[in-house]
């Protein structure tokens, strides 16, 4: 068996990220769908949430750096 | 315009028909190539600026190692090393000798030669209080300059009277309006919102200076300054600070003694709120930090993969990859310099809020 685990850790950290972030998306494109004129607004905010969403997932990420 | 671009394309694809191996050192090509060693150099930091070129040959600018030992301050140049990062080479300073083991300095115990490893593999050696000029040290230097001259120049246009701002200004105005107003005011709140403004203002465009010149594979870039958990832990410390030396006995109301919640509520929040007083500024460093530093790990890995598979023809899919990787790098060193400024202003504001 090639690898450790802090990697399997990583990984699972990653599909969080994945998960979180592509809810924010897909929410903010029916936002964007449903009223075209806030679309700078709705992008901004997506940003953000987005941001906070990854520096969680990234904990998640240095633990596994720290396995390595 | 056309045939320049073309040129320069031809010229950049004809460089791949000069790689190949240096002569002079042995090659085993059944030998796999370990990525993370290289990896781990360029994202850490270092007592000599490295340039190019692998071991004896290679050209590094060198930087002053400044170190608090107990005869007193040593200081010399780094390349007084000689590139070793292995504690080998030792030098000999005030009667102390001093190796470098991966860009850590150690004191070497009387007459001994070699660096005493304890049973897990750990170095013994005491090191003595290293304040010196590193690689990371130089490259917020330079960011600082770069900050001064933009900054400078902005602040200089403005001197004949407030108009339409011309040049440097005309790119700056609209992002520290943004800051003020989006950022600053909206969080912080009318009342105290131009207190906190320089603070803010320079956190944002220090980071984001950094982050950028960190994509840059070259000097002055190419060192990783945000990636390195000590700074982001002084930025977030200073964040600490500010929030709880101006917090008001509202903000103190609010972790102690939680208004609005059943008495046994109040207690079980006392502890949870004390932890998120300490968490808070964490996750702001925890969060800048690996998103800088996965990201360049991210491309030194794509740059790797080249060598993994010992051939230049990889390289038709790992610099597009790079490519894509790098621009979305770019998006986050913005988005995270303004993550940390809007997280730093909301906990400032909530620490001089005023009850409602």
């Amino acid at each position: 068996m090639v690898g450790s685990i802090a990697a399997i850790g990583a990984g699972l950290a990653a599909i969080g990220a994945g998960i979180g972030i592509g809810m924010i998306g897909g929410h903010a494109m029916d936002a964007i769908a449903r009223q075209p004129e806030a679309t700078s607004k709705i992008q901004t905010n997506m940003l953000i949430a987005a941001a906070l969403v990854e520096g969680v997932a990234l904990f998640g990420v240095v633990v596994g750096l720290m396995g390595l | 315009m056309k045939i320049i671009l073309s040129t320069i394309l031809i010229v950049f694809f004809s460089f791949g028909v000069f790689a190949n191996e240096s002569e002079h050192k042995e090659v085993n090509t059944n030998e796999k190539y370990n990525p993370v060693p290289p990896i781990m150099e360029h994202i850490m930091d270092a007592h000599t600026w490295h340039l190019w070129g692998a071991g004896h040959d290679a050209v590094a600018i060198p930087l002053p190692v400044i170190l608090w030992t107990e005869k007193g301050l040593v200081t010399f140049m780094g390349d007084e090393f000689h590139h070793d990062t292995e504690g080998h080479h030792i030098v000999t300073k005030n009667g102390l000798n001093l190796v470098n083991y991966e860009e850590k300095i150690y004191q070497l115990a009387e007459g001994a030669e070699h660096l005493e490893f304890d049973k897990d593999g750990v170095v013994a050696n005491i090191r003595p209080i290293d304040i010196s000029i590193t690689k990371n040290v130089a490259a917020m230097i330079i960011s600082l300059i770069i900050l001064c001259l933009v900054f400078f120049a902005a602040a200089k246009s403005y001197r004949g009277g407030v108009k339409a701002p011309k040049g440097i200004a005309s790119f700056m105005e609209p992002l520290i309006l943004f800051i003020q107003n989006d950022i600053a005011l909206a969080n912080i709140g009318e009342k105290h919102y131009k207190r906190f403004l320089p603070f803010l203002l320079t956190v944002f465009f220090f980071i984001w200076f950094n982050n950028m010149l960190g994509l840059i594979p070259i000097f002055p870039g190419s060192a990783n300054v945000s990636g390195n958990i000590a700074f982001t832990l002084a930025l977030s410390f200073i964040t600490l600070l500010l929030t709880n030396l101006n917090g008001n006995a509202n903000y103190w109301k609010h972790i102690f003694w939680m208004p609005g919640a059943p008495i046994p509520i109040k207690i079980f929040l006392i502890p949870i709120e004390l932890i998120g007083l300490i968490a808070k500024p964490f996750a702001l460093m925890i969060r800048l930090f690996a998103n800088i530093t996965a990201g360049h790990i991210v491309v030194l890995s794509l740059v790797s993969l080249v060598f993994i598979f010992k051939t230049v023809y990889m390289s038709a899919v790992s610099v597009p990859f790079t490519l894509f990787i790098s621009v979305l790098e770019l998006l986050v060193a913005l988005l995270q310099a303004y993550v940390f400024t809007m997280l730093s202003a909301l906990f400032i504001g909530s620490a001089v809020a005023e009850a409602h």
